[in-house]
């Protein structure tokens, strides 16, 4: 007996979905195991009053954004434009 | 209720027949569509782990930072500004904080350079971070030397190496001795490069912000909770370039998906006369094509949505580094915990999969409603 169109589509939805439950079954059990880790991470910033991510290391106001002024990005000289380009991705320090 | 099923299987069936006629379109409509979806879940799901992330590390970060300004820059700031901080009420404690920034030209990298508050390293030697090891491929005992602010060489014997677990907050760190870092740059004794302040209620910190600012007015006041703000902006979906390349791809995709599921080809038309000719209902016909487009739309969302996680998640965002890196030599190499927002997901869900199957029916509809005879003319 050949399967139906309708139950194929039907199983390949099901396993999808099934999949798509997985990867929150798995983003669960990862947040719970990773849990230790980012303690750690957190001691160390707390250790060596750190107070940025490590993401953009290319210019001063994108490796510390919440150490830089709005005015970081172009301060190189009269006129200057900002050019690194992490700085396109990266918004400018919210101000209070 | 049986009934009702295997009339939708029947209709299933018909629908997927429909699709199978016209393979290379939807096969090429749910590429489009399910790459679409994977770029839209991949940001959504970096920014908001990134974003969760930080939140978590960053909790320690110092309370209240103090900088000084000269003339719109960061300058050093004297020990008097430290006195003067500590006679504020309400101040618990203030501390002097040594960083900077140091290129290295053998590597052309930038090191965040910087004596910790506790247990510094002894003189001539450093802790640095996994980046750091990873570009000037450094082993525990190693020498490195870099030229002082006077021409002479300042040599550091690598005495351990930051866990690569703590990439993300501490990769391109260089840590050293006080005495290694004035002699480096040139910096007298009784200047930092700011200061770090506690104090004593929590709930004055504003205050005691505001009285650092009456006392000190050449300074700027950095608090816990800005730095928290800068980092829930971080990739905020209406900045940046990223979102303005993007925002192209997604509104060519819906004027594609639009002119797709709105204009009805001489074929599509044809098989709708047949098929109301052969006695189907208008209802039968518009939930026919309801469930193409459902097909359609809901493969594209699970696919799109299984690949983004996967390429997250899993293989560490490979598609996103190019864009983070800029220029930037040192890159941690770093692994998201997934904290998934349910409502974003279900927010994307909805703006992907609803107007395809909506935009499908109101063209059909029209179809449907007129005369067979003159739809197959």
């Amino acid at each position: 007996m050949t399967m139906r169109s309708s139950d194929m589509v039907l199983a390949a939805m099901l396993a999808a979905s099934v999949a798509v439950g997985a990867t929150w079954v798995a983003s669960a059990w990862r947040v719970r195991a990773e849990q230790p880790e980012v303690l750690r991470r957190a001691a160390l910033v707390e250790q060596l009053g750190l107070t940025d991510l490590a993401l953009f290391t290319e210019a001063r106001y994108t490796r510390h954004p919440s150490q830089s002024d709005r005015h970081a990005a172009f301060q190189d000289h009269p006129f200057a434009l900002e050019h690194f380009p992490s700085g396109s991705v990266l918004p400018p320090r919210r101000q209070p | 209720m049986s009934g009702w099923f295997s009339r939708q299987r029947s209709l299933l069936d018909f629908a997927v027949s429909s699709l199978a006629r016209r393979k290379g379109k939807t096969l090429g409509l749910l590429a489009v569509y399910g790459l679409i979806v994977f770029v839209l879940a991949s940001a959504m799901l970096f920014s908001h782990a990134l974003r969760h992330e930080a939140k978590q590390v960053l909790a320690g970060t110092p309370e209240v930072l103090v900088q000084r300004l000269i003339a719109g820059r960061h300058d050093l700031i004297p020990d008097t500004h430290l006195a003067a901080i500590r006679a504020i009420r309400g101040v618990k404690s203030a501390q002097g904080r040594l960083w900077g920034y140091l290129f290295d030209p053998a590597a052309a990298a930038n090191y965040t350079l910087m004596v910790p508050p506790a247990d510094a390293p002894a003189a001539g030697q450093a802790v640095i971070g996994a980046g750091v090891a990873a570009v000037r491929d450094a082993a525990i005992g190693d020498v490195m030397s870099f030229r002082a602010h006077d021409g002479a060489l300042v040599s550091f014997t690598i005495q351990a190496i930051i866990e690569p677990e703590s990439a993300l907050v501490s990769a391109d760190l260089f840590l050293v001795a006080e005495a290694d870092y004035r002699r480096l740059f040139g910096i007298p004794d009784g200047r930092f490069t700011d200061i770090v302040v506690t104090v004593r209620n929590p709930r004055e910190v504003r205050t005691v912000a505001e009285k650092i600012d009456a006392a000190l007015p050449d300074t700027r006041i950095i608090l816990r909770d800005e730095i928290r703000r800068t980092y829930e902006s971080v990739f905020d979906w209406r900045e940046g370039m990223v979102l303005l390349l993007l925002s192209g791809a997604v509104l060519a995709f819906f004027i594609f998906a639009w002119e797709k599921a709105s204009g009805l080809s001489a074929e599509e038309r044809r098989e709708i006369g047949i098929l109301k000719a052969v006695g189907w209902e208008t209802a039968d016909v518009i939930a026919l094509k309801s469930l193409e487009g459902l097909v359609v739309s809901l493969a594209a969302f699970l696919l799109g949505y299984l690949l983004a996680w996967l390429h997250v998640f899993q293989w560490g965002a490979p598609l996103f580094e190019p864009v983070l890196k800029g220029w930037s030599v040192l890159y941690p190499d770093f692994r998201l915990t997934p904290h998934v927002d349910e409502l974003q997901v279900a927010t994307l869900f909805f703006f992907t999969v609803f107007p395809y199957t909506l935009a499908n029916v109101v063209p059909i509809w029209r179809a449907a409603t007129v005369d067979p005879d003159q739809v197959m003319r």
